[in-house]
């Protein structure tokens, strides 16, 4: 399978700061790439390079087999992108905003009306088509915005943090329809600062840091490197402990530890344990103080590769 | 061949979504006619008194001033719009699409082109209102107004290259600002540059401003007994064509390199 997007020591700096150092990518046709970091870490640099937006120092980007340089004009008709901020124009409505990128992209005045009209639905934007996107809430603007990317029915989309900001309801909603849009076979370059949406969406997730990937692989692998999701237990007494390691001995996929009052307890399959964990404690009447599921964050991931926490990273930009 | 009537069409694309939002937005307009004809009843009324302009009325001499001021603060909209598309990441868009590069610029020029006709349309009505009359043809006439849309184009690329430089909508009022007061103050507009101190004199006698007003006030009929004496006010329209000619030679690729530039940050 050829590789939509190649990327080779790609550099960009502005004045004395490295936005990117030497990065190198290879995302494969037809698969969801997650590039995972903090802010920063130069994410969107390299989603700007991408997508022509910056022309990089030096390193070489191929996308859909085009350069981001020379070949630059025949790129952006086959990608799409929605950015980290949804650019869409307040002032028109849904419809027009749709119609004005096909118009743009040069589909022509009816085929650029009817894919309008076409993603309103996909995008269940249909009530609000005729509305100023001024009075769309973030979730509704973001759906929009993806739309106005996927207007040419690109072959490579980039999206930018596309839930950022949003609420988490309406990040489901936006991970449903991203999820939905990839089994259609787009290759997707997708950034985020979240574990869980890479973990969700990507097939292969790249950790970059300070403009470099430092960890490449499944979101399974990284979780393998980091340590999965654990239940944490406060009991009230501490003659409780002992009660409370043998009940949860039979919910624990690993060694138990503990300390002071709190057990921590690796676990897998989400809520359910939690359940299945209160439970048993009951059965036992274990006195519980405070008892919570913990799934690994980007801030567990940086930490478990860097051994610095993700924001810090932040800081030293 | 066809390359061009593409780019020409972006333009029109963009142009139409600018034109929607004044549409949609009527106060941007209102307020953009508000001033100026506030500007005409404080000179009109209230300074107008103690400005001597031998042999005329001070209303009929101040209106070609008013109108070039008019479409000055217009054309300062092109540079406000391209501010407010980068910060809102709208030009990023644009930027990834596989339209013209000169497409967003030449559409925002011509939207605000047509803006400012619909101003200079109201602001001949106040004109007539406090007194003022055009005294030569309807040819004569048409042609002032046809210079004063010149150089509202031309302006308007000039301000696409500060809208572009600014970091922010916000610093790009106060930025035009500075060029607007003394390029409309230090001028014919309001007060006859005769009664100006040397220095002073010079700037305005040179400045483009005063040419544009000069030859409006000739094609319109509204001047003096008194002619001119410095030769960009006494060949007030060759002068202005030229202004103009040199304007748009300047800005209109500066502001293109620009907005690569700007869009690049």
């Amino acid at each position: 399978m050829a590789d939509a997007i190649v990327a080779e020591g790609l550099t960009k700096r502005y004045g004395s700061v490295v936005a990117l150092d030497g990065l190198d990518l290879a995302v494969p046709e037809g698969t969801v790439m997650g590039l995972l970091g903090p802010n920063g870490a130069g994410k969107t640099t390299s989603v700007r390079v991408f997508t022509t937006l910056l022309e990089p120092d030096s390193g070489t980007a191929r996308v859909a087999g085009l350069d981001v340089r020379s070949d630059a004009v025949e790129l952006r008709r086959r990608i799409g992108l929605s950015g980290q901020y949804a650019a869409v124009d307040e002032y028109l409505t849904g419809f027009e905003n749709l119609d004005m990128v096909g118009r743009l992209y040069h589909l022509g005045r009816t085929a650029s009306r009817d894919r309008a009209r076409e993603l309103l639905e996909v995008f269940d934007l249909v009530e609000a088509a005729d509305r100023m996107v001024k009075g769309y809430s973030g979730g509704m603007r973001r759906r929009l915005d993806l739309a106005a990317s996927l207007v040419a029915r690109p072959s490579v989309l980039f999206l930018d943090e596309p839930t950022t900001g949003l609420d988490p309801r309406s990040r489901m909603g936006m991970w449903d329809v991203i999820a939905e849009l990839v089994a259609g076979g787009t290759t997707l370059l997708l950034t985020t600062q979240y574990l869980e949406e890479a973990d969700r969406l990507a097939d292969r997730i790249a950790v970059i840091d300070h403009g470099r990937v430092i960890a490449l692989g499944t979101a399974d692998q990284l979780k393998d490197q980091v340590g999965g999701e654990r239940l944490e237990l406060t009991v009230r007494q501490a003659s409780d402990l002992a009660l409370a390691r043998s009940a949860l001995a039979g919910v624990a996929i690993s060694e138990i530890t503990v300390d002071g009052h709190q057990l921590t307890v690796p676990v897998s399959g989400g809520a359910s344990v939690l359940v299945e964990a209160i439970r048993l404690l009951d059965a036992e009447a274990v006195k519980v103080r405070d008892v919570g599921l913990r799934r690994p964050t980007l801030d567990d991931v940086f930490l478990a590769l860097t051994g610095h926490a993700a924001s810090s990273s932040e800081v030293s930009r | 061949m066809t390359t061009l009537v593409q780019s020409l069409g972006d333009g029109v694309v963009i142009a139409r979504r600018n034109l929607l939002k004044v549409k949609r937005v009527p106060d941007l307009i209102f307020f953009s006619i508000l001033s100026p004809i506030m500007f005409v009843l404080l000179f009109g009324y209230v300074f107008g008194g103690s400005i001597e302009i031998p042999g005329m009325s001070y209303r009929e001499f101040l209106m070609a001033g008013i109108f070039a001021q008019t479409v000055m603060f217009g054309a300062s909209f092109t540079g406000a719009g391209l501010a407010e598309d980068i910060q809102k990441g709208v030009i990023d868009r644009f930027r990834s699409l596989p339209m013209a590069r000169s497409a967003v610029l030449v559409g925002r020029t011509t939207s605000d082109l047509v803006n400012n006709i619909m101003v200079i349309t109201v602001m001949s009505l106040t004109g007539l209102a406090v007194g003022w009359r055009v005294h030569s043809s309807f040819w004569s006439a048409a042609a002032g107004f046809a210079l004063l849309m010149l150089f509202a184009y031309a302006f308007s690329w000039g301000m696409a290259i500060v809208g572009l430089l600014v970091p922010s909508p916000e610093v790009f009022s106060n930025a035009s600002f500075m060029f607007i007061f003394p390029l409309s103050f230090l001028a014919n507009t309001f007060a006859r540059t005769e009664t100006f101190p040397a220095p002073l004199r010079v700037f305005a006698e040179w400045n483009p401003v005063s040419s544009i007003t000069q030859a409006v006030r000739e094609l319109f009929g509204n001047t003096g007994p008194q002619p001119p004496t410095a030769w960009p006010l006494q060949h007030a329209v060759l002068a202005s064509l030229l202004w103009i000619a040199i304007l748009l030679a300047v800005f209109v690729p500066l502001a293109i390199r620009q907005y690569k530039r700007a869009a690049a940050r």
